[in-house]
């Protein structure tokens, strides 16, 4: 192959790979909260990213709520408005079936009833997957703008070639970084994120110092889904969806949150960081077929080589 | 065979007999050749959440990936009879071969990995296999059809033959899981899920009963497989490679019960239908609503009953009373197997040190014991006395030094070698296998041991007379207070028949009057020969109890000798024992010389 071509290649992939990175470690984020964190294996996060897909679609083309501000900035602010939307829901969801499977009601109880958590979100998933085909149809639908069809342009660093970037990638990617740097932000330094952590680590002692265990675990559910429905509406800028899109999307965030290491908000999103960039790398070499082979192949190799993930850490004490 | 296991395979055998009747008769009354697929499908599912359940259920290694075993048994028989005109006769136990090989092949790297993450590891290979084979081509396999001989190719005109042939290979892997329940296979799976660490340090190679598991669950994952392939005459990767595939296995199981034998039955004889029927009737008319309900009805039941329908069911409706204690009538077996020239040390240790990062846990610790002493390991809190434990049975390397036991080197083995050289072990928390009864609790460890099954039930049964807790033979562990569940850790440890105990602050957390109790149990063995060496705060139990001290402070050793010169030693004054100790015993004097060896 021609060295120009390839190296034009290569950046454009590297770019690609960072752009959507970058959202896929916003949508793991959110997972890292819910089975990072409080160890809840959710099936059903792939479909609050689908249903972030949604509402931003209903915020911004079926209601009109958001055409005032226009088709660039629009579909941006409906992707943050889905969070608030559909953290409510995961309120809620939490309030009424999750957590009647897990949290503070199993932590106590040395049996197997927590298992009943699979089940009972595999049943939530299969809800909105068919829920969201008998109210929004299977057409394939975008949130559009006219920003995903344009590029930045930078050249003239190695001969004419030329790195597209495209603009609705680089505004979501953007987006995504400043709304996780956000949420670390909460985790480490305010009350929340503090008894947050503590409920998770051992709900028990976190009851016994004042910490509402129930409270913070419902409210980490709803942020955990809320987050990774923002992710979902920035990718529905650039991304064709239909109600079944989450299907594929929630191995991609397990692979993500298990390769950053659980139980580290960070680690969450460098490691859909990882996935994302993979993923786009490694079409250069691999045919289309293959590409997605590649990342649970690269997921099972790091994963072997380090057991603990990217920025994990574990010890058992005897 | 487990103790009671006559009993329970007579019963669950007729149980299973009755059941395959009365499904074959049922089977052949319908002639509707959709409901007749329905009900071959049925026991198909129920055999592979059969095969989940042995690994994931029995020894807690969850796995989201049971596809891996299925797919390869359903393309084995696909590819086979494509390109060799193979009849599935032989492709079935092919593909059961592949399954089995499949199951080394991923086991080997993946059982590395714990919990959550081992359970995403496993979902990751079939994935990865679907891309591969999609690539390759091989996206849409059909069977071809033999019309000449179809019963040579189990292509039966008759689909009821379908139905007949997988109630059978369901009665087959059922067999197989009553079978691993009862002997030790499914008494070492259920120690390692409830207590890993436990079951290692009681000589259970963990490891090697995992692989086992994986590699029966992936041969009969494989069956079940291959069988579908013969019943659906089209194979796709999607439709046994994928993430359903996976969740089938998961569900089926985890709604009926898991770790019980019938509850993939019962998992399956409701959702299969259950989704079938729900797709055939709702699913035309309006597309989407069938998932709901199905969705909608798996959650309210998993809510009624989270521990799967068959736990429920009995623990509501047949609770039963506690089996009967197992009286000893049985010899207790000598303790001490062996007797060592009373100048050579039992266990010695030489320049043990341990790194963690920048902290000296270990540094350069040397002691020995001499058979049939009880050494009393003391120091303040992070002294390095429990480190300096894990390094001598395995659970952490060491940095440098040696430690042998009558000669032989102790480091660089894994924890069950260790034990089965002949060092039991107690943990500072304890750890028990909190369901199951007390007998199986301390049977694990003569299983660790190496004994046979006669061997290891009697020394079970004598190590418990020996802590005196043989009344409670049925009692589960979970049920037991904290001084029994003491007594039953060190049951366990004795049931193995060690040559030195190594006890990790066996009295923490007793009252006065239980610490008696189990200083008693700790002086009888010691009068007849044991070897121990126990790490403890409770300085008054200890002068009772010791021989020697050897006293640690970060790390170090920082005295050791008879009880009498170590309270009287300045330093360990005023690291351990302060200045307080001085005082009150000038004053009341208590002399250590009562606890000295008879």
């Amino acid at each position: 192959m021609d060295p120009h071509v390839l190296v034009e290649n290569i950046l454009n992939a590297l770019v690609a790979g960072v752009t959507i990175g970058c959202i896929y470690g916003l949508m793991c984020i959110g997972l890292g909260l819910i089975f990072g964190i409080m160890e809840i294996v959710n099936f059903a996060q792939g479909e609050f990213m689908m249903l972030g897909m949604f509402v931003s679609l209903y915020l911004v083309s079926v209601t009109g709520a958001l055409t005032f501000l226009g088709p660039d900035v629009g579909p941006f602010v409906g992707a943050l408005c889905a969070g608030p939307v559909v953290f409510a829901g995961g309120v809620l969801i939490y309030q009424f079936i999750i957590g009647r499977v897990s949290g503070m009601r199993t932590a106590s109880i040395a049996s197997d009833s927590r298992f009943g958590q699979l089940i009972v979100t595999l049943g939530i998933s299969l809800i909105f997957q068919n829920g969201g085909l008998l109210v929004f149809g299977s057409t394939p639908q975008t949130v559009r703008t006219p920003l995903a069809s344009r590029a930045f342009l930078i050249d003239g660093f190695y001969g004419d070639d030329v790195v597209f970037i495209n603009k609705a990638r680089l505004i979501a990617c953007a987006i995504a970084i400043v709304v996780a740097i956000t949420l670390y932000l909460v985790m480490e330094h305010t009350r929340f994120g503090k008894a947050m952590r503590a409920a998770a680590d051992n709900p028990t002692a976190a009851t016994y110092m004042g910490i509402d265990v129930n409270r913070t675990y419902r409210l980490a559910f709803g942020i955990g889904s809320g987050i990774t429905a923002i992710a979902g509406g920035l990718m529905a800028t650039y991304l064709s969806f239909d109600p079944f899109i989450g299907f594929a999307y929630v191995v991609i965030m397990y692979s993500g949150v298990v390769l950053g290491g659980m139980g580290s908000i960070m680690g969450a999103f460098w490691g859909g960081l990882t996935v994302g960039f993979v993923q786009q790398c490694s079409a250069l070499v691999l045919p289309p077929q293959l590409q997605n082979a590649a990342i649970f192949v690269v997921f099972l190799l790091i994963i072997l080589l380090r057991p603990q993930g990217l920025f994990g850490r574990s010890a058992e004490r005897a | 065979m487990r103790h009671g296991a006559a009993v329970r395979l007579r019963r669950d055998g007729i149980a299973l007999a009755a059941i395959a009747v009365m499904y074959l008769i049922a089977s052949s009354l319908v002639h509707n050749s959709y409901y007749q697929l329905i009900m071959t499908l049925v026991p198909i599912w129920a055999v592979f959440g059969v095969s989940w359940n042995i690994l994931s259920g029995y020894g807690g290694q969850l796995s989201f990936g049971h596809a891996s075993f299925f797919g390869a048994g359903a393309y084995t028989v696909t590819l086979g009879l494509v390109y060799w005109d193979l009849t599935p006769w032989i492709g079935i136990p092919l593909g059961m071969l592949v399954g089995a090989i499949a199951a080394v092949l991923i086991g080997t790297p993946t059982f590395r990995l714990r919990g959550h993450y081992f359970a995403l590891a496993m979902l990751a290979y079939p994935l990865a296999i679907l891309y591969v084979l999609e690539y390759l081509g091989f996206q849409e396999m059909s069977l071809p059809m033999h019309s000449v001989h179809p019963a040579l190719y189990i292509q039966f005109r008759d689909p009821r033959f379908n139905t007949y042939l997988a109630v059978g290979l369901l009665v087959l892997g059922t067999m197989i899981c009553m079978l691993v329940e009862n002997s030790r296979f499914g008494l070492a799976l259920l120690a390692v899920r409830q207590n890993e660490l436990a079951a290692e340090a009681a000589g259970i190679d963990s490891w090697r009963w995992k692989m086992r598991a994986l590699i029966v669950s992936g041969m009969i994952a494989a069956a079940a497989g291959g069988l579908y392939a013969c019943i659906l005459l089209v194979v796709t990767p999607d439709s046994v490679f994928g993430i359903l595939v996976s969740a089938q296995a998961v569900v089926v199981t985890l709604f009926g019960g898991l770790a019980s034998l019938w509850g993939p039955l019962i998992g399956a004889a409701i959702l299969v239908p259950l989704a079938e029927s729900l797709n055939a009737e709702l699913g035309n008319i309006l597309p989407g609503i069938q998932g709901v309900v199905y969705g909608a009805a798996i959650i309210i039941i998993m809510l009624a009953a989270p521990e799967g329908v068959f736990w429920t069911i009995r623990d509501r409706m047949f609770r039963r009373a506690p089996p009967p204690p197992l009286i000893p009538v049985l010899r207790p077996a000598p303790l001490r197997p062996e007797a060592l020239p009373a100048d050579a040390p039992l266990l010695h240790v030489a320049g043990l040190s341990k790194t963690f990062g920048g902290l000296r846990a270990v540094s350069q610790v040397g002691f020995s014991v001499q058979s049939g002493e009880i050494l009393g390991i003391i120091g303040p809190n992070g002294a390095g006395k429990t480190t300096l434990f894990n390094l001598l049975n395995g659970v952490l390397p060491a940095d440098e030094g040696t430690a042998t036991l009558a000669g032989q080197t102790m480091l660089g083995r894994k924890v069950h070698q260790v034990c089965r050289m002949g060092v039991g072990r107690t943990f500072q928390v304890v750890r028990s296998f909190p369901r199951l009864p007390l007998i199986d609790n301390v049977v694990v460890g003569a299983y660790g041991a190496g004994l046979s099954d006669h061997e290891a039930l009697e020394s079970a049964v004598a190590a418990l007379a020996h802590v005196g807790l043989h009344r409670q033979s049925g009692t589960p562990a979970g049920q037991l207070t904290n001084k029994d569940l003491r007594l039953m850790e060190l049951a366990r440890a004795l049931a193995g028949r060690p040559r030195l105990l190594l006890l990790d602050e066996t009295l923490a957390g007793l009252g006065r009057d239980e610490c008696n109790d189990v200083l008693d149990v700790l002086a009888r063995l010691r009068d007849e020969g044991m070897t121990i060496a126990i790490i403890e705060h409770t300085m008054h139990a200890m002068l009772r109890l010791a021989d020697r001290f050897v006293v640690l402070d970060h790390g170090r050793v920082l005295a050791s000798g008879k009880p009498r010169d170590i309270v009287e030693d300045r330093s360990v004054i005023e690291a351990y024992l302060g200045k307080k100790w001085l005082t009150r015993s000038a004053s009341a004097n208590p002399s250590p010389a009562t606890g000295g060896k008879q």
